[in-house]
């Protein structure tokens, strides 16, 4: 029975689709043409991803993968071809929810898939949590959206803000690292790597001296930077990203920090700046659940298909992306398409093992990957990988009932 | 803290207020002398350092970069304020902030639409790449001294331009009578041409040469805007001295409110902001 692709999860939408399968069934047995063309109706997936301003590479690179994901299999999941809606959510908290609704109650989409801003992700949360819409986050880490935000129909299938560095901990003290600061912009973001950071170094016995905040999304570091000369820590904890990243780290090197006190990061750091940055980068050690020289067949395979199609290198946001085809595809080929049975589709997701690029993962009971956390090291214009830094990290979803 | 770092927190507090200034001296001609508010200020300083970006990885100097790219941004003010803002001096600012913000997404989507949306970095002249050893592990980068001495050759070259020079008594004259000073026989157009050049001339070259330690990216603009209208409100619309004054307040506020005050340094500037205005409405420096 597949008259039922336009079924939402709200309670209205459940009847009237009911109501049309039983009419489509009666109809069915006189008509038997009527349900191969229903057959043929095709799955709508939303896009709600930053297109314009600063994430908008982001945006398409995630674009990108999911296509891919849906091309190598026939351009169907689950035997229903695609149909795609775009929203440019311009990583704009404000209109988050507007733009949710666009995709929820105008186009009455099977699948969200967005977005890549932690602010609009939590927008998103709050719409498709009433109307109960499928939805798998590609890239936005905030720690409450698998944490106390968290719900069935939530899927996400990159990280958690705290998965990023909480590895670190571990890392620092292999070095024999014993105190740290920790450098970031004051946002929710950078305070959940930082908590994510100093729960995994207290564990290992070491100390977070200070804590060191920039106002977001102010560029200004030379205070900070004079601040950590005269502690002296044994290591130097960041996260920034992109503009912020690249001035960060020619600033640590033009002070004179660099070769002196070890830098660490979260790997949003050193990714996608390394042509801006130089040799400002060079050497430094950061975390992250993707890596370059993976050197696995996925890998390898994805690599090259991904530059094939779109004369791109892919980066971590075109696999998290990627991922979210495949997690989508593993519900939808699980329910053979009949998208309206939700809670098999959903048992079929959780269940499912991806084999990502990235290596293979699973999802936690609150939907989020628990995946290996590279240790990378800047080479040249690379973050080559050096080994896992730990294996299968889950996040501890803190305050997710569902 | 003990006096060694307090001094060179000293040194990073005037070395950032110099750099204000030179992005705010700009804003404070056009907005204070000709009465436009300019929210397009911040693009024209990404549009700089974008500028010294293509051109320096040309040309494979900074030096040259920047004084190719000076008459560039000159020309541009010459043409945007014959073309655009000529048309609304006598209009309510409402019209001008309309037309300058629809300027920002203009110059957002060109930069996009021309040199992409990746993050770049600019190579700090061979000659100023040293830093000085100051303490055990921190030293300074002399390029960042370097930019100070320009700031404050500019603030001096302002003053004496704006104070002591006939083009400057001219100015100053339009800024308070235009009508007055047009029926003198003075051509007032073309004086307003030049100020409206010359301050995005200054915003251009201020992100020409801040592009080697800020990097070039996408919005840049949109970050030093707001910071530079602080720095006019609180030094006092139109004054230059003022500017300079408000800069390195700002400059010194920031930098120790980070240090001693950290889950609070993102609110100090507009504390400060706000007790100057509660003293003086006008600003340190502004006429009532």
């Amino acid at each position: 029975m597949h008259e039922n692709e336009k079924l939402g999860y709200d309670r209205r939408e459940f009847l009237r689709g009911s109501t049309a399968i039983a009419g489509a069934t009666a109809a069915g047995v006189l008509l038997p043409t009527g349900i191969s063309l229903a057959q043929q109706a095709k799955l709508k997936v939303g896009l709600m991803l930053p297109y314009t301003g600063t994430y908008a590479q982001l945006g398409v690179a995630i674009t990108n993968g999911f296509k891919l994901a849906v091309e190598e299999r026939g351009g169907k999941l689950g035997g229903r071809e695609i149909e795609y809606f775009t929203v440019d959510d311009e990583s704009n908290p404000a209109k988050a929810p507007e733009n949710t609704n666009k995709l929820v109650q105008r186009d009455k989409v099977d699948v969200v898939i967005g977005t890549v801003h932690s602010g609009v992700a939590m927008g998103m949360a709050k719409v498709i949590r009433e109307s109960g819409t499928l939805w798998i986050n590609p890239n936005a880490g905030a720690d409450e959206v698998t944490g106390p935000l968290c719900a069935p129909n939530f899927f996400r299938t990159s990280f958690s803000n705290w998965q990023t560095t909480h590895a670190l901990g571990k890392v620092l003290k292999a070095k024999g690292h014993k105190t740290a600061v920790f450098i970031t912009w004051k946002y929710a973001a950078g305070e959940q790597m930082m908590a994510g950071f100093k729960e995994g170094f207290e564990k290992e016995g070491g100390k977070l001296t200070k804590e060191l905040y920039v106002p977001f999304p102010q560029v200004e570091f030379q205070a900070l930077l004079t601040e950590i000369a005269s502690i002296k820590p044994d290591a130097v904890v960041a996260f920034f990203a992109g503009g912020g990243a690249a001035k960060f780290l020619k600033d640590y090197q033009a002070a004179g920090l660099k070769g002196k006190i070890p830098l660490y990061g979260s790997g949003f750091l050193t990714d996608g700046v390394l042509e801006a940055v130089g040799d400002a980068a060079e050497g430094i050690e950061t975390t992250l659940h993707y890596a370059d020289g993976l050197d696995t067949k996925k890998d390898k395979a994805f690599r090259l298909a991904y530059a094939k199609a779109f004369k791109l290198q892919p980066d971590v946001y075109a696999v998290q992306g990627y991922d979210a085809g495949q997690l989508l595809a593993a519900g939808m080929d699980a329910v053979k398409g009949n998208i309206g049975d939700k809670a098999a589709m959903i048992k079929a997701m959780e269940a499912a093992k991806i084999d990502s690029p990235r290596g293979p993962w699973t999802l936690s009971k609150s939907h989020n990957p628990v995946q290996d956390m590279y240790l990378r090291k800047v080479v040249g214009k690379e973050n080559k990988v050096q080994g896992v830094a730990w294996k299968a990290l889950a996040d501890p979803a803190r305050g997710c009932k569902a | 803290m003990d006096f060694a770092f307090f001094l060179i927190q000293l040194l990073n507090g005037l070395q950032y207020g110099l750099l204000l200034f030179l992005v705010a001296s700009g804003l404070t001609l056009i907005f204070g002398i000709m009465g436009i508010i300019n929210l397009a200020h911040g693009s024209f300083y990404m549009v700089g350092a974008y500028l010294a970006w293509s051109l320096s990885s040309l040309t494979g100097s900074l030096t040259a970069a920047i004084l190719l790219a000076i008459p560039l941004t000159v020309i541009l003010g010459m043409g945007l304020e014959r073309l655009l803002f000529r048309h609304l001096y006598q209009r309510d600012h409402l019209y001008q902030v309309l037309l300058t913000y629809g300027l920002i997404l203009v110059f957002e989507e060109l930069r996009s639409l021309i040199w992409g949306d990746d993050v770049h970095g600019v190579a700090v002249p061979a000659l100023l790449s040293a830093s000085i050893p100051l303490t055990e592990n921190l030293s300074y980068p002399v390029y960042r001294l370097a930019i100070s001495g320009v700031c404050l050759l500019l603030a001096a070259g302002l003053y004496f331009l704006i104070q002591k020079t006939r083009l400057g008594m001219m100015i100053r004259a339009g800024a308070s009578n235009r009508d007055m000073v047009q029926s003198l026989g003075i051509d007032i157009k073309l004086i307003y041409m030049l100020v409206f050049a010359l301050g995005i001339a200054l915003a251009a070259f201020a992100g020409m040469i801040n592009s080697p330690l800020s990097s070039v990216f996408p919005n840049m603009g949109s970050q030093v805007l707001i910071i530079c209208f602080v720095v006019v409100v609180i030094g006092g619309i139109g004054s230059v001295k003022g500017a300079m004054a408000a800069s390195l307040m700002i400059g010194l506020a920031e930098t120790f409110g980070q240090v001693l005050v950290p889950e609070a340094a993102g609110m100090i500037v507009y504390v400060l902001m706000a007790i100057v205005l509660v003293w003086r409405p006008e600003g340190l420096f502004g006429r009532a």
